[in-house]
């Protein structure tokens, strides 16, 4: 009887998985669907499924609308930095919180914790204005700089992967004379490449995706990320919207491969920035 | 490295050693905390009482606070606007999180596929997705719309009806709620077997063991996210600005949301102690809300032992 129902249960279940997978990867097939039509047949009424002929060099032509390629290396840069940045900073200061013993350490780790609750947009309008005052605004540095700095959630994360390594392989390596830098260095770092990948990873994601920051910061059109390029591509009345499709789908690509490389690690950093209290 | 500099400074204990070690390794933290928190929100909270224009600065008493209070029509809608979209947007984005992942959390053929795509369009960053959405969304020939006319449904003009933009959003948003997910269903999957077990040899029914077992045991993860979704929820900008075009809040003000008043002050009319006004009203309505939350916690977050052990 019981095993009987519980079949029935899972096939409904199964049926409502189905159903909302669908429809969570049609938009993204209509992304690609889109981008592979012609103009004409973007605006037919009702609109078809699949392109009647799939125009491949969309993807080319849409490339060459701006300067796309430009804009990517831009990005990259950045991207690059802050990953560098929030790989070594994060870490460093996960450290000193997960296993070193000095003074202030539990009030100061409040305030960390206390910082993530602050509306980013309370700092953000005097952080231009510092910026500006000291000739960084046209510059890589306000979205460069502030990721050498730690940052709370990122702290949090990695310090609850360094709390799992027991204190006994650190007390065992300062009795051998290892000071803090070298077990931090040489001990602690090999056994947290995990952590460092998932931070890496949401690093990535964060600055490949940032809009807000470019759009404020960057005036130059040379240098351009692809979010901002892609929103001032769009906002000049640019509505061939196969070649938009084409565009946007382009400039996600890196994540996906990314994604569907080191999903683990992607969960595991959701996961454990979920555990905060 | 540093003994000569712990020698200089007369640090010979192991605790004064300690304590210069922890200093050393959260010291980018500090300077963070100070370059780019701190020292910007005194300036911030300074200037929010100065006519101040990122040039010159005339200080003026409370007049930027009374300005918004009494005269500024915008800062009201704006305010409107985020308040009517936080409602609608955190309930429904929470709810969704629990209901999938309890979904996620059966054993079922093909689990790590579901999963795997329906965590899928919270990766998927950028304004391409947003590009994404206005074409699935044209009152004309999108998607939406044509699936609901399917069913029979006349579908609304979404983003270019002022009344059907902040729902756009929030639908949005649902489609990308998979980071949450992902959150509810690690705390899903750590409840022991043997609890439902018990229930239902009781005599428990799924209803109920969803609401006696699981809401409890994954609301110290509904708790965090309410406490993330109301500050992230009060500073929407992205959506307004993308959506809106060219960042004026159309149609008919109704993507004009806080933040984008903010910015628009700021870095288009150079009224920055104003705008710094502006976000000091925003920042203690967060607090009073994030305060309001913690305080509730009592009554039905539930933690189980050790789970503040920090």
């Amino acid at each position: 009887m019981i095993e009987k129902k519980i079949t029935l249960g899972k096939i409904v279940l199964f049926i409502i998985l189905t159903l909302g997978a669908l429809i969570i990867l049609f938009p993204i097939f209509w992304m690609v669907s889109t981008a592979l039509k012609s103009a004409p047949e973007v605006a037919q009424y009702p609109p078809t499924l699949l392109p009647e002929e799939p125009l491949w060099e969309n993807f080319a032509i849409a490339w060459q609308k701006a300067p796309f390629t430009q804009y990517t290396i831009n990005t990259l840069i950045i991207v690059f930095f802050t990953i560098i940045g929030g790989v070594f900073s994060n870490s460093l200061v996960a450290y000193g919180f997960a296993k070193i013993d000095f003074k202030g350490k539990k009030l100061l780790f409040k305030v960390v914790l206390a910082t993530m609750m602050i509306p980013g947009f309370i700092t953000l309008v005097p952080q231009y204005v510092i910026f500006s005052k000291i000739g960084w605004v046209d510059t890589y540095l306000p979205l460069i700089v502030p990721a050498f700095c730690a940052n709370a959630f990122h702290i949090f994360m990695m310090r609850q992967f360094y709390r799992t390594i027991p204190n006994e392989l650190i007390e065992a390596a300062k009795v051998d004379g290892a000071g803090h830098f070298y077990i931090w260095g040489k001990l602690i770092m090999p056994l947290v490449k995990p952590v460092l990948a998932t931070v890496a990873l949401i690093n990535f994601k964060g600055a490949w995706g940032d809009f807000q920051g470019p759009l404020l910061y960057l005036s130059d059109r040379a240098k351009y990320t692809l979010q901002l390029g892609l929103q001032v591509f769009k906002g000049e009345g640019y509505t061939q919207w196969n070649y938009l499709m084409a565009i946007s789908f382009l400039s996600m690509i890196p994540i996906l491969i990314l994604f569907f490389c080191f999903q683990n690690y992607f969960i595991q950093g959701m996961n454990t920035s979920g555990a905060v209290k | 490295m540093f003994s000569k500099v712990l020698g200089k400074l007369g640090i010979k204990t192991n605790q004064g050693r300690e304590t210069f070690y922890g200093y050393i390794f959260i010291l980018p933290w500090l300077i963070g905390l100070l370059c780019f928190t701190l020292g910007p929100m005194i300036f911030s909270f300074i200037t929010s009482f100065a006519d101040y224009n990122m040039r010159s600065i005339e200080f003026t008493g409370l007049d930027n606070y009374i300005y918004m209070f009494t005269k500024d029509q915008l800062f009201g809608k704006s305010f409107m606007n985020t308040l009517v979209y936080s409602l609608m947007n955190i309930p429904l984005v929470t709810i969704g999180g629990v209901i999938v992942a309890v979904l996620l959390n059966k054993t079922i053929f093909g689990l790590r596929t579901f999963r795997t795509i329906y965590y899928l369009p919270s990766i998927m960053v950028g304004v391409g997705t947003y590009f994404l959405w206005m074409l699935l969304l044209d009152p004309a020939n999108g998607l939406v719309n044509a699936a609901l006319s399917v069913i029979g449904i006349d579908g609304p003009a979404w983003l270019t009806d002022p009344n059907w933009t902040k729902p756009a959003i929030v639908l949005m948003h649902l489609w990308g709620l998979g980071g949450q997910m992902l959150l509810y269903l690690a705390r899903l999957q750590s409840i022991p077997n043997d609890y439902y077990e018990a229930a239902s040899l009781d005599g428990a029914n799924a209803f109920h063991k969803f609401i006696k077992i699981t809401v409890p045991l994954i609301s110290p993860i509904i708790f965090y996210n309410l406490v993330i979704g109301i500050i992230g929820s009060f500073q929407v900008f992205q959506e307004g600005y993308i959506f809106s075009g060219n960042g004026s809040g159309s149609p008919a003000g109704s993507l004009l949301f806080y933040n984008l008043l903010v910015w628009n002050n700021a870095f288009k009319n150079f009224d920055t102690g104003y705008a710094n006004a502006m976000c000091w009203f925003l920042f203690a309505v967060v607090m009073i809300l994030t305060v309001i939350v913690q305080k509730s916690q009592k009554k039905w977050v539930y933690y189980e032992e050790g789970d503040n052990d920090d």
